[in-house]
């Protein structure tokens, strides 16, 4: 069997035993599988206004996969993709309230800003790794808590007087649209899904297309070659990791000028980082597998909201798919061991 | 207010916020010291905080004042056994380990608060009836200066705490097992060729990781929540994991992390009140012990370094 056919076939595995999984728990615990997921189907695409909810809700699972993978390829975790949500959720919030500019100008201004300030909080660990060889992940976790800390107290302190939301950002920076709303039955459906696609292809296009992003991918196959044929992987470990970062801050500007229109105060992280590394690996870190599973998540997290109304299965339910779908994913070579076996008895 | 005074609003909240780290700490000691990255010390808190609420609203009547104690162990118990998922996908299956203990704090979550839901029919379960009492250490408790500050109006929790951390010392560099465990983290071909069960003995460090980490998170739920619900445990297993590396993957290094990590926690609540330290504004104190952990990995406050193999997967034969 080839390769590539088995590259699809594990995540397509995966996501199958973690629905079984979720069967399995549905049963256990008393409730109809069937009914199960035709609510949480239902709660996906079985109105327009789900729809929308959901395309909104893929949009910067889109984006924190594109940052995810992104790193990844370059042979790096960015498990920092929360905080640098979070950051570029505030930058962004704050150039929409900061200038009075006309839209073309305005908008645009507040998406750069939060790539710029995802970058920045991308380019610490890159940073600290090529210059100290300190591991990403343990630097992006500790990033993610200062990012949730220092965001807050922008928020409380700069952005509002002592209040735990900013004000609303003026229309001109906003991508939310009254057509799409009014064509969803007023979900929160907002343009930005367009610069998720745009941000996919941006991706495979920096990735394949271009002598950098060859350079990037070398560097995650084998530093060592790559250094010996000329390449700074010092420098690239640090470029890959502002590319990942600004990713991770353009998610953050949907949430800040599409589905909010403001920035609060929050006692936790957004899940849009972590959710990202699932789909990420979900999607075997490309552009088209990221959008397929962005999808998926996304569909899966806005239809979980259905559950607990039409059958009263909590929404945890699909936490724990998720979850499982990660650790099947994960397991890979135990999955790529079965088929290969399963395959020559085929043969035979 | 005196200085006096001012050392017993912060020494007593301190060791009291910094008891959970100290066990979740340890736990990430033992499982890097085998050569397995623990980020899923969260999800091994959420799990213990989950069991250990759910036993005691439970059996609150039937076991009385041991309750507390019962569902420390039904904990640790929870936890070593939830760590198995762990363990499988990233010793046997020989999963990314820093991914497979990500998708352990999705799974502890996701299903603590599903089964909350189930059982309690909402999103929080209620608070306990059988809890720990502060108590005052008799003898103790009236050395002069110490005494007030170390051994009065305390949880039992935090001694057994300070003495598994010396505990989790000896055994980690004074016995066999711990040279075992050492040497597998470090170098586990060598190992394997002295005839150490290379799997056997990580499988041990991961699931002692997991009996501190559902510890660590019990102590937290039933010391300073007294209920489960899903923001009960939110970074502490993050903390702890900061506390363990600031702490140089050493035990007794973990202790005085995380003493110290609960030293700023409990400025950043108790400062406000305080002179000198109400004019620090709450933000810094907050990002202290992340940023003090990037820079002792980063070599300004001492060179911080993992164990060899921390984070390969082990297999037979590949060179």
């Amino acid at each position: 069997m080839s390769k590539r056919l088995i590259n699809i076939l594990v995540p397509v595995v995966s996501v199958l035993l973690g629905l079984i999984a979720g069967t399995i728990i549905m049963l256990v615990s008393g409730y109809n599988p069937i009914e199960g997921f035709s609510a949480l189907f239902y709660g996906m695409f079985g109105e327009v206004f789900y729809t929308g909810e959901t395309i909104r809700q893929v949009t910067p699972y889109i984006l924190s996969g594109l940052a995810v993978a992104f790193a990844f390829r370059t042979g790096l975790f960015n498990i920092g993709v929360e905080g640098q949500v979070l950051v570029g959720w505030l930058a962004s919030v704050w150039v929409g309230l900061a200038f009075d500019l006309p839209k073309v100008i305005h908008l645009p201004l507040a998406i750069i800003a939060a790539a710029a300030a995802g970058a920045l909080w991308g380019f610490i660990p890159g940073f600290l790794k090529a210059r100290f060889r300190v591991h990403e992940v343990i630097v992006s976790i500790m990033m993610n808590y200062i990012a949730l800390h220092v965001t807050n107290n922008i928020i409380r302190t700069v952005l509002s007087k002592n209040s735990d939301r900013t004000p609303d950002v003026p229309k001109s920076a906003l991508l939310k649209s009254p057509f799409l709303e009014a064509h969803t039955d007023f979900s929160r459906l907002h343009w930005g899904f367009l610069i998720a696609l745009a941000g996919a292809f941006l991706m495979w296009f920096i990735l394949e297309k271009t002598v950098k992003g060859y350079e990037l991918r070398s560097v995650g196959f084998n530093h060592h070659a790559s250094e010996y044929a000329g390449m700074n992987v010092n420098r690239n470990i640090i470029l890959s990791m502002v590319i990942s970062g600004a990713f991770a801050g353009v998610a953050g500007s949907m949430e800040g000028l599409g589905t909010f229109g403001y920035a609060s105060i929050k006692g936790g992280f957004t899940g849009i980082g972590f959710d990202g590394i699932a789909v990420a690996l979900l999607g075997g870190n490309t552009s088209v597998g990221i959008i397929l599973s962005a999808i998926l998540f996304g569909g899966l997290k806005v239809g979980a909201l259905n559950m607990p109304l039409e059958t009263g299965i909590p929404t945890e339910l699909v936490d724990i798919i998720i979850a499982l779908i990660i650790f099947f994913i994960a397991s890979s070579y135990i999955i790529r061991w079965a088929i290969t076996r399963f395959n020559k008895k085929g043969v035979k | 207010m005196s200085f006096f005074q001012i050392l017993q609003i912060i020494i007593p909240s301190m060791i009291f916020l910094a008891t959970p780290l100290i066990f979740t700490a340890l736990g990430g000691v033992f499982s890097e010291r085998s050569g397995v990255v623990n980020i899923g010390l969260e999800g091994l808190m959420v799990f213990g905080a989950f069991s250990a609420i759910v036993f005691d609203l439970t059996f609150a009547d039937t076991f009385g004042a041991l309750t507390p104690w019962l569902a420390l162990v039904v904990a640790i118990l929870a936890g070593a056994v939830f760590s198995l998922f762990h363990a499988v996908a990233s010793i046997t299956f020989k999963a990314d380990q820093t991914v497979s203990g990500v998708a352990l704090n999705f799974l502890a979550l996701g299903l603590a608060m599903f089964l909350v839901k189930m059982i309690y029919g909402k999103g929080e379960t209620d608070s306990i009836t059988a809890s720990f009492a502060k108590v005052d250490i008799p003898v103790l408790k009236d050395i002069p200066f110490f005494g007030p500050l170390l051994f009065s109006d305390a949880y039992y929790t935090s001694y057994i705490a300070i003495a598994a951390a010396v505990l989790a010392w000896y055994v980690i560099y004074k016995t066999p097992f711990g040279l075992r465990l050492r040497s597998v983290g470090e170098h586990p071909m060598a190992a394997d060729t002295m005839g150490i069960n290379v799997t056997k003995m990580r499988y041990m460090g991961v699931m002692i990781s997991g009996g501190f980490g559902g510890l660590g998170g019990a102590v937290f739920a039933m010391t300073v929540t007294n209920n489960f619900g899903h923001a009960t445990i939110s970074g502490q297993g993050f903390m702890a994991l900061a506390a363990m590396i600031f702490g140089k993957w050493h035990p007794i290094g973990a202790l005085g992390a995380a003493l110290f990590f609960g030293f700023a926690q409990s400025l950043s609540i108790v400062g406000s009140g305080l002179p000198f330290f109400k004019d620090i504004p709450n933000v810094y104190l907050l990002v202290a012990p992340y940023v003090l952990t990037i820079l002792a990995l980063t070599g300004f406050i001492g060179r911080a370094d993992a164990p060899k193999a921390s984070g390969q997967p082990y297999e037979k034969g590949k060179r």
